[in-house]
């Protein structure tokens, strides 16, 4: 997990590296873009892998690399699921909630995840380190009910089991054994 | 240098997460480490099909079948089946009623009915070697039209194939094509769409990810025949693996001279992009798709004018399904009268299903067009399983829906699920037991469609929102006797005036389910009982007093001391204390607790 930049600004030092890097490698990207129909997708989708999110500040900096007005931006940025304009959480628990997950007991996952953290689906815990989030169906019906922690992809799981993995990332030995 | 043995394991999703790829790396360390890598190839492939048994492994040439292999199973598997001859019987795929193992892939019943035209590479293949594509026949199609056939050929024998668009509408394939090619342009393009979004639905990321040249071999016989030049796939960014085969077969196909300028030395150019998708269920209609490519919030527009008259950027354009173009090869290569030799009298050649939900065997199938629901479900499926009997099975996703149990003999074609109120769909098969209710799978799914509705037309928009409203009353015991009617008013009314499929189909999952299941939706709205149990507002736990043998453990574990009766006494739950948790249910060990 890359660090979370904090001085949008760039006036807090502490960080200021990171964020120059960070502005580095989108100017990169917009200048690989530039003057291609269709590019403002593909840029957001490497912003937000170099960022984390599409925070206000970075979509300005696209309006303005790309020559697309700020609102056109703002508006692919909402429009779609993926990108997010909020940090996102250490740890981000995604229960999948396709209809094979869903039959299978996916609800349940959540209600889990619901109890142990106290976060509703959307939101991210207070110290940030996790994140709750409901998934379109990630193709992985024949292991549902499924839950993805990051990249990590769980299945076939039930209230227990997923008690088991909660338990290894909450005493921080994260695990790295797939379900 | 030839092998004795080879060893296919599969590489697709469900298999990775069950750590396929581990069971591989001990696979090569091993048969490196003892000398065997002259006799012995490890091969990756994509999805088998087998997902419920992953992860799965065929040792060829004998074609034996093992499920659910283990990194601890590999030292075994080169001891006593490579290096002894024996088979591993504990690994083999058992029947699930008779317990009768089977060894080889092609003896199991899950595989027997099947016909693989579109999945004929998965599981075959590694999908990361052009080579092997080649070998079995790949890019020999486009080279045979590129050479052998005028444009107006290519579009003729696809007509006389009678293939149907697999992405869900069923528009014949050869007139969309045909009509693209009469579209006068200097500049046509050719679309994939593997925007697959459906929930239950991966037939197109296995084919992806199994067999990716197919799909570009296929594109590129497609911009011969209607003069493109230029093909994009437009994927979903949340199908990883997906992507990177994808991306690694367009640059192998690049390499090789079979995408790029003068293809097979003729005066033909073509090349494919990737775009990927961001998350929106609506991309997968195609001027919302094309929209998106163009760097827009994916809503779609109205149609006329077609893609095939003005696509992307304002140009004529072909959009086909991933299934639909895994076809194609295939059609060109055996002709259209054997395409056209399965299936029915107007669904021709075969269809691949991703079965799951309450069946034995989830995974991917390909049958021939008009096999019986009954056949989906028990002979390939595996039946239902814990015992339980078979309630509905939903097809088309958010834009079909269920058909139930006393047509469980229905052929399995377009025209045949249309009369009976769902539709063919991409693909995505759900199998639901006597544990699902209909009234909540229903609202399940326009939860699913009122998300992601774009917001551009007001039925759709509105509509499916006060249809929700009302589901969610009716789920929670405040139901009203009429609005059995006004969900079927607001239901057509959504279907007709919506812009796009989405809205357009967004009401068939309560349609279809009024339409078989009325008495659920009515025992919910007058008696306040959801008879499944699964609406949590409207169940009751109660304690079957017959059952019941009064230990005391139910009433100890009731968070909010609902139960009431000390040991020795029958138990009983007040309903106004009771938050239905279930943690009583789980705890008795009498099953004396029943919703």
């Amino acid at each position: 997990m890359t660090e979370q930049c904090k001085c949008t600004n760039g006036e807090d030092n502490c960080c200021k590296k990171g964020h120059d890097e960070k502005l580095e490698k989108l100017n990169s990207i917009l200048e690989e873009f530039k003057g291609q129909p269709g590019a403002l997708i593909p840029v957001l989708h490497q912003a937000q892998q170099v960022y984390g999110y599409l925070p206000e500040e970075v979509q300005y900096h696209i309006s303005q690399g790309l020559g697309v007005p700020l609102a056109d931006v703002y508006g692919v940025v909402t429009f779609y699921s993926l990108f997010t304009m909020t940090p996102r959480a250490d740890y981000n628990l995604a229960v999948c909630m396709g209809t094979a997950c869903y039959v299978k007991g996916a609800g349940e996952l959540v209600q889990k995840i619901r109890d142990e953290f106290g976060i509703k689906i959307g939101e991210i815990s207070e110290d940030r380190k996790y994140g709750l989030e409901a998934t379109r169906c990630i193709g992985a019906c024949g292991m549902a009910p499924v839950l993805t922690i990051n990249e990590e992809v769980h299945g076939r799981l039930d209230a227990d089991q997923l008690e088991e993995i909660l338990q290894k990332y909450k005493t921080g030995e994260q695990s790295t054994t797939h379900a | 240098m030839t092998h004795s043995s080879h060893i296919l394991i599969c590489r697709g999703t469900a298999c990775v997460s069950t750590e396929s790829q581990e069971v591989q790396n001990e696979l090569e360390k091993q048969v490196r480490e003892r000398g065997l890598s002259e006799q012995v190839r490890v091969v990756h492939t994509g999805c088998f099909g087998f997902c419920a048994r992953g992860p799965v492994m065929v040792i060829l040439p004998r074609g034996t079948m093992y499920c659910e292999v283990r990194v601890e199973d590999v030292g075994e598997i080169i001891e006593r089946h490579i290096l002894g001859g024996e088979i591993i019987e504990r690994l083999l795929f058992k029947d699930p009623q008779t317990y009768e193992p089977t060894e080889k892939i092609d003896e199991v019943d899950f595989f027997r009915k099947q016909v693989r035209i579109a999945l004929r590479n998965c599981g075959h293949i590694n999908p990361d070697d052009i080579e092997e594509y080649i070998a079995r026949d790949g890019y020999k199609a486009l080279g045979k039209v590129l050479t052998e056939s005028t444009p107006e050929e290519v579009v003729n024998i696809i007509k006389k194939s009678e293939l149907r668009g697999r992405g869900g509408g069923g528009f014949p394939t050869g007139l969309k094509w045909e009509l693209t090619r009469k579209s006068v342009d200097d500049i046509k393009y050719v679309i994939c769409n593997a925007d697959e979004g459906d929930p239950g639905a991966f037939m197109d990321r296995s084919i992806l990810e199994g067999d990716p040249h197919s799909v570009l071999e296929a594109m590129a016989i497609a911009g011969y025949a209607i003069g493109a030049r230029q093909g994009f796939v437009y994927v979903r960014a949340e199908y990883a693996i997906a992507v990177e085969r994808l991306n690694n077969a367009i640059k192998q196909a690049r390499q090789k001279g079979l995408l790029g300028k003068k293809l097979f030395e003729t005066e033909f150019d073509f090349d494919i992009e990737l775009r990927l998708g961001a998350g929106a269920f609506v991309c997968g209609e195609e001027t919302a798709l094309i929209t998106s490519i163009e760097g827009n919030r994916g809503e779609p527009r109205p149609r006329p004018p077609f893609p095939a008259q003005k696509g992307l950027w304002g140009k004529p354009t072909l959009i086909n399904n991933v299934e639909t173009l895994a076809n194609i090869p295939a059609v060109i290569l055996k002709g259209p009268e054997w395409y056209a030799s399965f299936g029915t009298e107007k669904s021709k050649g075969t269809k691949v299903f991703a079965i799951a939900g309450k069946i034995g065997n989830t995974g991917l199938i390909e049958v021939p067009m008009g096999i019986s629901l009954r056949e989906v479900i028990y002979d390939i499926g595996g039946g239902i399983p814990d015992g339980r009997e078979f309630k509905a099975a939903q097809t088309g996703g958010p834009s079909g829906g269920c058909i139930p149990a006393t047509l469980i003999d229905i052929p399995i074609e377009y025209d045949s699920l249309l009369e009976a109120g769902s539709m063919m769909g991409s693909g995505g098969l759900i199998v639901m037991d006597d544990s699902d209710c209909m009234v909540d799978i229903a609202k399940f799914y326009l939860e699913f469609t009122c998300d992601e509705s774009c917001g551009k037309c007001t039925p759709c928009r509105v509509g499916t929102k006060r249809m929700l409203e009302i589901l969610e009353r009716i789920t929670e015991g405040r139901g009203r006797e009429e609005d059995i009617d006004l969900l079927k008013e607001l239901g057509h009314g959504i279907k007709e005036t919506s812009l796009c499929g989405l809205g357009q189909s967004a009401p068939n999952p309560v349609l279809s389910t009024l339409r078989y299941f009325e008495e659920e939706y009515m025992a919910h709205i007058r008696d306040k009982v959801c008879p499944a149990g699964v609406c949590k507002k409207l169940s009751k736990i109660r304690i079957i007093p017959e059952e019941c043998k009064k230990c005391g453990a139910c009433t100890k574990v009731c968070p909010v001391g609902a139960i009431k009766g000390k040991p020795k006494e029958l138990h009983e739950i007040d309903p106004d204390k009771c938050i239905k948790c279930e943690e009583c249910i789980k705890k008795c060990h009498f099953k004396a607790i029943k919703k």
